[in-house]
């Protein structure tokens, strides 16, 4: 039987340049726009899209950033090293939003997608619906040598698997990890290290987070106990100046709980996608 | 289990065998106070050596701390402690010498010296 999953293709603008995005999306409702981790894709989401019981509620979508998964990277990429920000990576989200017309989406993103969505919520709260922070927090400092991401002497998929192999939690289905590490291993040359660029440099956005109002953008930031890049002492750290941000940390989950082992992470979700489902229906009360 | 069982645990594991067939190094694996040389040849851990070394000469030395070795090794082990990169993340593993070997066979390095736990971790439901 056939998946309730669509997916097709956009053109968006983004950079000046035509972008081809890769965009899935399944269920009605409140949006709930999906954002995959560093060097990965929307793949991540199957066992949510797949969720009746969330997407009887919510309209999700999840798209890849451009160098990633199926969407293309722009004309002329292979003069350029890739490198994502800040800036580029919020124009990719809201142009994407917009290109589908989400009225006030939740945005949910894990990893680099959890870093983000604290910049969107500072800089376009107002916007938004709210957002969740899977694994997310304002900066994380270095631990290894990101070159080693990409170098013609080393199997950049291969090695990209085994730096992110270990963030996963040894109780996840061992199916599932692998899952995860496959779609790791498609990963174009150097996309991964370029994500770095903005999780473990020019993305530190411990400034940022004054901005935030939780009244106008409500914050939610859940951890997997086994993630050490984004440990749990890191997304209470970044909630300790988020007044109003709600924290979960997620026992025996790592760094990708919705690919990892969905239905452990749905339990620990569930909560707060009622929560969301209660302030919507709040403000359609007259 | 110790790191002399390296050969009966890995040697015959066909999928251990093929994510190494390019991996040769001489590697110094040294738990605490305590110094093993691992001769890997194409994948395989051709021999094990018991230190101490006077003088010992290894492509890539892998020094963990005693007690991060032994919650690394417990059949459910603790964040921060189930993974070789989160021990390095917690400074409990360093690395020296010549990396590439281990880069490039990252999947192999943490699988082989995971083959030492007694029993696998349960999937949370």
């Amino acid at each position: 039987m056939m998946e309730p999953i669509r997916g097709g293709y956009m053109a968006v603008p983004l950079g000046g340049k035509l972008h081809r995005i890769y965009v899935e999306e399944t269920g009605s409702g409140i949006p709930l726009l999906c954002l995959h981790t560093a060097g990965s894709d929307t793949r991540q989401w199957r066992g949510l899209l797949n969720d009746a019981r969330v997407t009887q509620h919510f309209r999700c979508v999840t798209f890849d950033l451009p160098w990633h998964g199926k969407s293309s990277p722009p004309d002329g990429w292979w003069k350029e090293e890739y490198k994502l920000t800040t800036a580029s990576y919020v124009e990719a989200i809201l142009g994407v939003s917009d290109a589908l017309g989400l009225d006030r989406p939740v945005v949910m993103g894990c990893s680099i997608g959890g870093r983000v969505v604290l910049e969107l919520a500072a800089s376009h709260g107002a916007r938004l619906g709210g957002v969740i922070g899977l694994q997310s927090s304002s900066h994380v400092d270095p631990y290894y040598d990101t070159e080693w991401a990409h170098r013609p002497d080393v199997h950049g998929g291969e090695v990209c698997a085994g730096i992110v192999s270990g963030l996963m939690a040894p109780q996840s289905p061992e199916n599932e990890r692998w899952e995860t590490l496959w779609h790791y291993m498609q990963g174009g040359p150097g996309v991964f290290r370029g994500d770095l660029h903005f999780y473990k440099a020019e993305g530190d956005l411990r400034a940022r987070l004054e901005a935030i109002d939780t009244a106008r953008c409500p914050v939610w930031l859940l951890t997997g106990e086994y993630d050490y890049s984004c440990s749990p002492e890191a997304t209470r750290e970044t909630a300790r100046h988020i007044p109003g941000s709600d924290v979960t940390i997620m026992s025996r989950l790592g760094h990708f709980p919705m690919s990892e082992n969905y239905e452990h992470f749905a339990t620990f979700l569930r909560p707060v996608l009622d929560q969301i489902r209660g302030r919507a229906a709040d403000r359609a009360a007259p | 289990m110790t790191p002399e069982d390296l050969p009966s645990l890995v040697n015959g594991n066909p999928m251990l065998r093929r994510w190494g067939r390019f991996l040769d190094a001489d590697v110094l694996l040294a738990v605490g106070t305590e110094e093993w040389m691992l001769r890997l040849r194409d994948g395989a851990v051709e021999s094990v050596r018991h230190g101490p070394f006077l003088m010992p000469s290894w492509t890539l030395a892998i020094r963990i701390e005693l007690e991060a070795w032994q919650a690394f090794l417990s059949p459910e082990p603790p964040p921060g402690r189930h993974d070789l990169m989160a021990l390095l993340r917690g400074r409990e593993l360093r690395l020296e010498g010549n990396l590439h070997p281990f880069m490039s066979h990252l999947l192999w390095f943490k699988a082989a010296l995971a083959t030492l736990r007694s029993q696998p971790a349960r999937a949370a439901a």
